[in-house]
C-alpha cells in the first residue's frame, strides 16, 4: 500500500518536503536558542558558587579586584590558612564536630520516624485519628515557640555547650515531616505482604523488621539525606546551644572567622566557606535520583 | 479473644509510637504550653519566673517601635520573595517541561541554589557580591551605572536578602516540575483543535491543574519565609543594622530572648509570631476553595 502512493505523490511530495525542512529548520533554531537561554540563566544561577570556589584559589591581594572567575594566579595558600581555624582549634575539628551531629541526628530520625510512621501507617490502635493530626499540625509548627522553653530544660539539665539538644530531638521523632513522608510510603505498599506474613505467624515486630524497613529504603534514604543537609546547616540551634569553641561546628566556625566590620584574611575564609559546602554537594551528587524524586512525591522544603 | 488481639495490637503499636509520643509531650505540647506561661512572666533563667499578667503583650503593642518596624520588615520581606521564588520557579519549569533534552542536568543546575543556600557559607559570599565594590557593582559599572553598596544603605539591604531567597527557587521548581508531569496531555490537545493559544491554554489548563501543588508551595513558603533567619544575621551586622534595617522578626526574638535574656518578652513574641503565621495559613487555606481544583472535578 505504501509503496504505491510513494510513487504517485513523488512530485507533489518533493515540495511538500522542502516546506516542511523549513519549518523544522525554524523548530530546531528554536530549540536551540531555548536552550541557550536556559544555559546562560543557568550559569548566572551559578555564578555565586562559582566566584566563591575560585576565589578561594586567588592570593587575597585580588580576590576582590575582579569579579570574573579565571585567574592568572591560583594558590592553595587559603585552604593552608584557613584550616589553621581559631584559637588554636583547626577547622578539621569543626568538620568532625559537624559530622557526628549530623550522622547521630541522621540515625535517630531513620530510628524513630520509621517506627513512628509504621505505627501510623499499618496498625489501628485507640486514638490513632487524634495523634495523627496533632503530628500533622507539628509540621507547621513555628520553631521559635518551643524554642525558650526547650533552651530553659537543655540549660537546667545542664546540656547547655553539649551535642543533646540538637541530636536528642532526632531521637524523639521530633522532624514530623519525615514520619508524614514515610507513612505516605509505607500506606503506598501492597497491605497482602503483611497479611500473608502474619498467616505465615509473623508478630507486628517482625513485620516491621523484614518487610516494611527493606521495602522502605527509598524514604530512608530521602530522610537520612535531608536531615543530613538540615542538620549541617543548622547555625540557628548551633549557634544558641554552642559556645565552646572545641564543641563549634563548621558553620559557627565559618561564622566566626567571618568579621563584619572588616576582614584581614577573606581568602582563609572563602577556602572554608568553599570547603564546608563539599560534603552536601557530594552527597547530593551521589543521591540525586533518590533526592529529587523525594521532593516531587512529598514536597519536601 | 479478638479483643485480647486487640489489646495487643494497641501494645505494640504504642510501643512503636513512645518515641514520638515522648517528644511530642517533652518537646512540643510542654514548651508550647511554657513558652504560652512564660509569655505572661518576666523571666531571665536566672531568677524563677514572676508573674507580670498581659504587661509583655501591652508593651509590644503600645511602645515597642522595633516590634512594628521588625514585623512589617519581616511583611515585606515576605511579600515580595514568596511571589519573586514561586513566579520564577514556575517560569522555570514550564520552560523545562515538554520532553526537553538533557532536563535532569538543567534540573541539577538550577536545584544546587536551594541545596546550598541555607548555609553561612553562601549568606557571606552574597555579603560580597552585592558589597559597594563587589561583583554585581563591577557587573553594572560596564554599563556606566555607579550602584550603591546594597548592603549598607538600610534602604537596599532588604532586597540583598529577598534576591538571596528568590535565588533559591529550585526546591519549589522541581515540585512544580513533578505537577506538570501529571497534566494529561490530551487536555492541551483537545484545546489546541478548539483553537486555544499558548497563553489561554496556560491560564485554563496550566494553572488550574498546578493549583493543588502551587498552594502547596505557598503555605510552605509563607510559613519558612515567616522564619527566615540566618541570612539576615550574616548579611547584616547581626544585630540587625544597618539601622534595623535587617531586624527581621526571628532576629529581633532571638535577640531578646538570648542576648538580652528577656525571655518572658521573647516568648510573647514568639506567641505573637504563631498566631500571625496561623493566620496567614489559615487565609490560604480559606481562599484556597475558590482557586485551587482537585483531581477530575472540572475548572470552571
Amino acid at each position: 500500500m505504501n509503496i504505491k502512493t510513494t510513487s504517485a505523490d513523488s512530485s507533489a511530495n518533493a515540495s511538500e518536503m522542502s516546506r516542511s525542512r523549513t519549518a523544522h529548520r525554524a523548530v530546531r533554531l528554536r530549540a536551540l536558542l531555548k536552550h541557550i537561554v536556559i544555559i546562560g540563566f543557568g550559569l548566572l544561577m551559578l555564578y555565586p558558587v562559582l566566584w566563591l570556589i575560585s576565589s578561594s584559589f586567588k592570593p587575597n591581594q585580588i580576590i576582590f579586584s575582579s569579579p570574573g572567575l579565571i585567574t592568572q594566579t591560583w594558590t592553595f595558600e587559603n585552604y593552608v590558612n584557613g584550616w589553621k581555624g581559631l584559637q588554636g582549634v583547626s577547622f578539621g575539628r569543626f568538620f568532625a564536630n559537624s559530622a557526628f551531629i549530623s550522622v547521630m541526628s541522621v540515625l535517630g530520625n531513620l530510628v524513630t520516624c520509621s517506627m513512628a510512621a509504621y505505627a501510623f501507617g499499618r496498625l489501628n490502635f485507640r486514638f490513632k485519628g487524634l495523634w495523627f493530626s496533632l503530628m500533622l499540625v507539628t509540621i507547621m509548627l513555628p520553631y521559635h515557640v518551643v524554642l525558650v522553653p526547650q533552651y530553659v530544660i537543655y540549660s537546667k539539665l545542664e546540656w547547655i555547650n553539649t551535642y543533646f539538644p540538637l541530636i536528642l530531638p532526632k531521637w524523639l521523632a521530633h522532624d514530623s515531616f519525615f514520619i508524614l513522608l514515610m507513612v505516605q510510603f509505607i500506606r503506598g505498599l501492597p497491605k497482602e505482604l503483611d497479611e500473608s506474613a502474619t498467616i505465615d505467624g509473623c508478630s507486628q515486630r517482625q513485620i516491621y523488621f523484614r518487610i516494611i524497613l527493606p521495602l522502605l529504603v527509598p524514604a530512608l534514604i530521602s530522610t537520612a539525606i535531608f536531615t543530613f543537609i538540615w542538620s549541617w546547616d543548622d547555625f540557628f540551634s548551633q549557634m544558641i546551644y554552642l559556645s565552646d569553641i572545641n564543641l563549634f561546628t563548621v558553620q559557627l566556625g565559618i561564622r566566626s572567622l567571618f568579621d563584619p566590620s572588616g576582614q584581614s584574611d577573606w581568602g582563609g575564609l572563602l577556602a572554608m566557606s568553599a570547603l564546608s559546602l563539599l560534603p552536601i554537594t557530594v552527597i547530593f551528587l551521589a543521591f540525586q535520583r533518590y533526592f529529587l524524586e523525594g521532593i516531587a512525591t512529598t514536597g519536601l522544603k | 479473644m479478638k479483643s485480647a488481639r486487640r489489646r495487643q495490637s494497641n501494645w505494640t503499636a504504642y510501643a512503636f509510637l513512645t518515641p514520638w509520643l515522648i517528644g511530642f509531650f517533652c518537646l512540643t505540647l510542654g514548651p508550647m504550653l511554657g513558652s504560652l506561661y512564660l509569655s505572661l512572666t518576666q523571666y531571665n533563667l536566672l531568677s524563677p519566673p514572676q508573674w507580670i499578667g498581659t504587661e509583655n503583650y501591652r508593651q509590644i503593642f503600645t511602645q515597642d517601635g522595633t516590634f512594628t518596624a521588625s514585623l512589617l520588615l519581616t511583611f515585606k520581606y515576605v511579600f515580595l520573595s514568596v511571589p519573586l521564588r514561586l513566579m520564577f520557579a514556575l517560569a522555570i519549569a514550564l520552560a523545562l517541561n515538554k520532553g526537553i533534552r538533557a532536563l535532569g542536568i538543567y534540573r541539577t543546575v538550577y536545584y544546587i541554589p536551594s541545596l546550598l543556600g541555607g548555609s553561612v557559607a553562601i549568606a557571606i559570599v552574597w555579603r560580597q557580591i552585592f558589597d559597594g565594590s563587589g561583583a554585581l557593582n563591577q557587573f553594572l559599572a560596564w554599563f556606566g551605572i555607579n550602584g550603591p553598596s546594597w548592603i549598607s544603605h538600610p534602604d537596599y539591604i532588604v532586597y540583598t536578602i529577598v534576591s538571596l531567597s528568590t535565588w533559591q527557587f529550585g526546591s519549589a521548581m522541581v515540585i512544580f516540575l513533578a505537577g506538570l508531569k501529571q497534566v494529561p496531555a490530551d487536555l492541551y490537545e483537545a484545546s489546541q483543535i478548539d483553537g486555544a493559544g499558548k497563553v489561554k491554554q496556560f491560564f485554563r489548563i496550566t494553572l488550574p491543574m498546578l493549583s493543588p501543588v502551587l498552594f502547596f508551595n505557598l503555605v510552605m513558603s509563607i510559613i519558612n519565609s515567616f522564619q527566615a533567619f540566618t541570612p539576615a544575621y550574616v548579611i547584616g551586622d547581626g544585630r540587625g543594622g544597618p539601622l534595623d534595617a535587617t531586624m527581621f522578626y526571628t532576629l529581633y526574638l532571638y535577640l531578646k530572648g538570648f542576648s538580652f535574656f528577656d525571655m518572658g518578652y521573647a516568648s510573647a513574641l514568639a506567641w505573637i509570631m504563631l498566631v500571625i503565621i496561623g493566620a496567614f495559613t489559615a487565609l490560604v487555606f480559606l481562599t484556597s476553595r475558590f482557586w485551587v481544583f482537585y483531581g477530575d472535578q472540572e475548572g470552571r
